[in-house]
């Protein structure tokens, strides 16, 4: 009787994981397809087989491109951890109300997209209306200076974007840490940021490892902040996706970036996860 | 007072007034307290009586609201918990688990910089001290819980610190392995001489372990003394029940005479102030089943047996004497069973007159 309802159950669940199977998988396989295409002039593809869109990346170019794209997520994924950590450190000290103010306030930033957020600090970094008139008026500055386009404007973009998923991951772990593994540090004569460092972080590895992967694929995919609050030498291979399927009609060229970014990502997210998984060897 | 034991002039730790309040709470109320060099001091209560936050002020995790904490005579209330040189075993024992059993006891030396070759030397001195030679390499998650039990010791030792704190530190550990470690762990304090305070709520890890034992309640230290003198002669109705199992009779002072009911109980040595409210308390094992004779009884009154529970070594008897529940510990191979009348007899040196 319980064989019967359980292994009905189970062909019912198949149903919904084939679903999301196909429906990864035929687009996946369809960009796949579509990078070995040819392209027509005039905006259009044909059926064909070439490696071209694929030798058209091997240039210095796309490789600094594949660099930078890299580069500036590890470093977006780590500036965003280092604040993240300690915020969510704090957050988790306080009481119970106060831990749930907070992470509403967090999370609710979750709801602004990336357009609205990357318009916001390009008005916010501006010479017209940005905080650089703050500083004016506060004396530090002498007239007021555009901070937008710049690499730090995108990367704060970035940073602020990802921050919240950072906070969301850390949590769960940060709030059930033992606090008594921080107290027993002081009581053998750490102090608080001895104690910090040396115990609190290295505890939590595993999931700091997890939520650096988390927001540096996260900015790997970002198109909108590079284009908003960077230079065009400040695109990221997602931009350039986006550049070579609309601006360009090379849709076949597109895929091909797609699929080097794709496997960017992956190389990323396993160095990662060997690296987590390596350090973490003792925690079980 | 109850406390003449350890004076201050001698005493290497000695609390004093402390208090501390949780919003409205008043989980510790102006607790003094004091222990000898080498003396093993036992916190005991309910969960919730305020002991845990007192070994916390003590290790400086927590800070009074009111009164001081002097350690071999200078005054550690101001000093951070880093700065006071005291171990402390926590009841989860908090071992780091990114570090090996080794690295986990040199943590503190570590710290300090201490040459390798003389943190290599402590640790294997330390794991042969709570035998586990040998054990230095291995990572702390393979450990079973009384291993992990003698890490946590080993590296609240390891610093040679002026105070040992153990904050229910067996709690974890199933009963067998529970009483081992209460008699190991006493050895080795003795061995060392190091000055302990440990934190439990079970009477007879106390006993087994304690120079002396301080009972506490809602917060405040109830009695205070060696582990039979508290058990003979416990000053309230709660440490009389709380320590053993007791049989409180209330009981009000009548033309200069203890009386319980219309029943008069004589010849009872001279304890506590009897109040208006005073309990008359009375062990299990000074209540007499029918009694040979008057000699050396209180009292002796007529009950029926209620209950009986064989122990093995002996055999409890709850027995109704006008509505009051009395127990009492018989021989086991005394016959009364349920419904039996038995004549009751109190044995006069057996009985205290407790505050309630």
């Amino acid at each position: 009787m319980m064989g019967i309802a359980q292994s009905g159950g189970r062909t019912v669940l198949v149903w919904p994981s084939l679903a999301v199977a196909f429906l990864l998988i035929a687009p996946f396989g369809l960009m796949v397809m579509l990078s070995f295409w040819l392209r027509v002039p005039g905006g259009t593809y044909e059926p064909g087989f070439t490696f071209d869109n694929y030798a058209a990346l091997l240039t210095p170019f796309y490789a600094s491109r594949a660099m930078l794209t890299l580069g500036l997520a590890a470093l977006a994924g780590a500036v965003a951890v280092a604040i993240a950590f300690p915020l969510t450190w704090f957050i988790c000290q306080m009481g119970r109300r106060a831990q749930t103010w907070w992470l509403v306030v967090i999370l609710g930033t979750l709801s602004l997209s990336e357009v609205l957020v990357a318009f916001s600090w390009s008005v916010l970094l501006s010479r017209s209306a940005g905080i650089s008139n703050l500083f004016v008026w506060l004396g530090l500055l002498e007239v007021p200076i555009a901070l937008t386009p710049s690499g730090g404007a995108v990367l704060t973009g970035l940073v602020y974007v990802t921050l919240p998923y950072a906070v969301l991951v850390l949590y769960p772990t940060l709030s059930r840490l033992d606090p008594a593994l921080v107290e027993a540090a002081h009581s053998m004569g750490a102090r608080p940021l001895r104690a910090f460092f040396g115990v609190a972080v290295p505890v939590c590895r595993p999931a700091i490892a997890a939520t650096f992967v988390l927001c540096v694929v996260f900015s790997l995919g970002a198109f909108v902040t590079p284009q908003v609050l960077g230079r065009p030498e400040h695109w990221t291979l997602a931009v350039m996706v986006t550049d070579a399927a609309l601006q360009r009609a090379n849709v076949p060229m597109a895929a091909a970036l797609a699929i080097l970014l794709l496997l960017a990502s992956l190389a990323f997210v396993a160095i990662a996860g060997r690296i987590g998984r390596g350090q973490s060897g003792t925690t079980q | 007072m109850q406390d003449s034991h350890a004076t201050a002039s001698q005493s290497h730790l000695a609390l004093h007034g402390l208090s501390r309040s949780f919003g409205t709470v008043r989980a510790v109320r102006d607790v003094t307290l004091a222990a000898a060099e080498g003396e093993f001091v036992a916190l005991l209560g309910p969960s919730g009586c305020g002991k845990t936050t007192l070994l916390r002020m003590i290790a400086g995790l927590d800070r009074p609201d009111a009164g001081h904490i002097i350690l071999g005579g200078q005054d550690i209330t101001p000093l951070p918990a880093w700065e006071r040189e005291i171990g402390m075993v926590f009841q989860s024992l908090a071992l780091f688990p990114h570090l090996n059993v080794g690295e986990n006891i040199a943590y503190g030396l570590t710290l300090r910089r201490a040459p390798a070759s003389s943190v290599r030397a402590r640790v294997g001195e330390l794991l042969d001290l709570v035998r586990l030679p040998g054990m230095a390499e291995r990572s702390v998650a393979a450990l079973s819980g009384g291993q992990r039990q003698r890490v946590a010791i080993a590296r609240a030792l390891a610093l040679r610190p002026r105070l040992f704190l153990l904050d229910e530190p067996l709690s974890a550990l199933d009963a067998q392995l529970r009483e081992t470690m209460q008699v190991e762990l006493r050895l080795l304090q003795k061995q060392l001489g190091i000055t302990t305070v440990m934190v439990t709520h079970d009477q007879r890890e106390a006993m087994t372990m304690a120079d002396r034992i301080a009972v506490f309640a809602d917060g405040v230290l109830q009695q205070a003394g060696s582990p039979m003198d508290v058990y003979r002669n416990p000053a309230t109705a709660f440490v009389a029940s709380f320590l053993g199992t007791s049989n409180l009779l209330p009981v009000r002072i009548d033309a200069g005479r203890p009386m319980v009911g219309d029943v008069a109980f004589v010849d009872l040595p001279a304890h506590g102030s009897a109040g208006t409210e005073a309990m008359l308390s009375f062990r299990p094992e000074d209540i007499l089943i029918d009694p040979e004779s008057d000699a050396g009884l209180a009292a002796c009154v007529q009950g029926r047996v209620v209950f009986r529970r064989d122990l093995g070594a002996a055999s409890e008897l709850h027995l109704n004497w006008d509505n009051r529940t009395i127990v009492a510990l018989v021989a086991a191979q005394a016959s009364h069973a349920p419904g039996d009348v038995v004549s009751i007899g109190f044995r006069a040196t057996g009985g205290r007159v407790v505050r309630p």
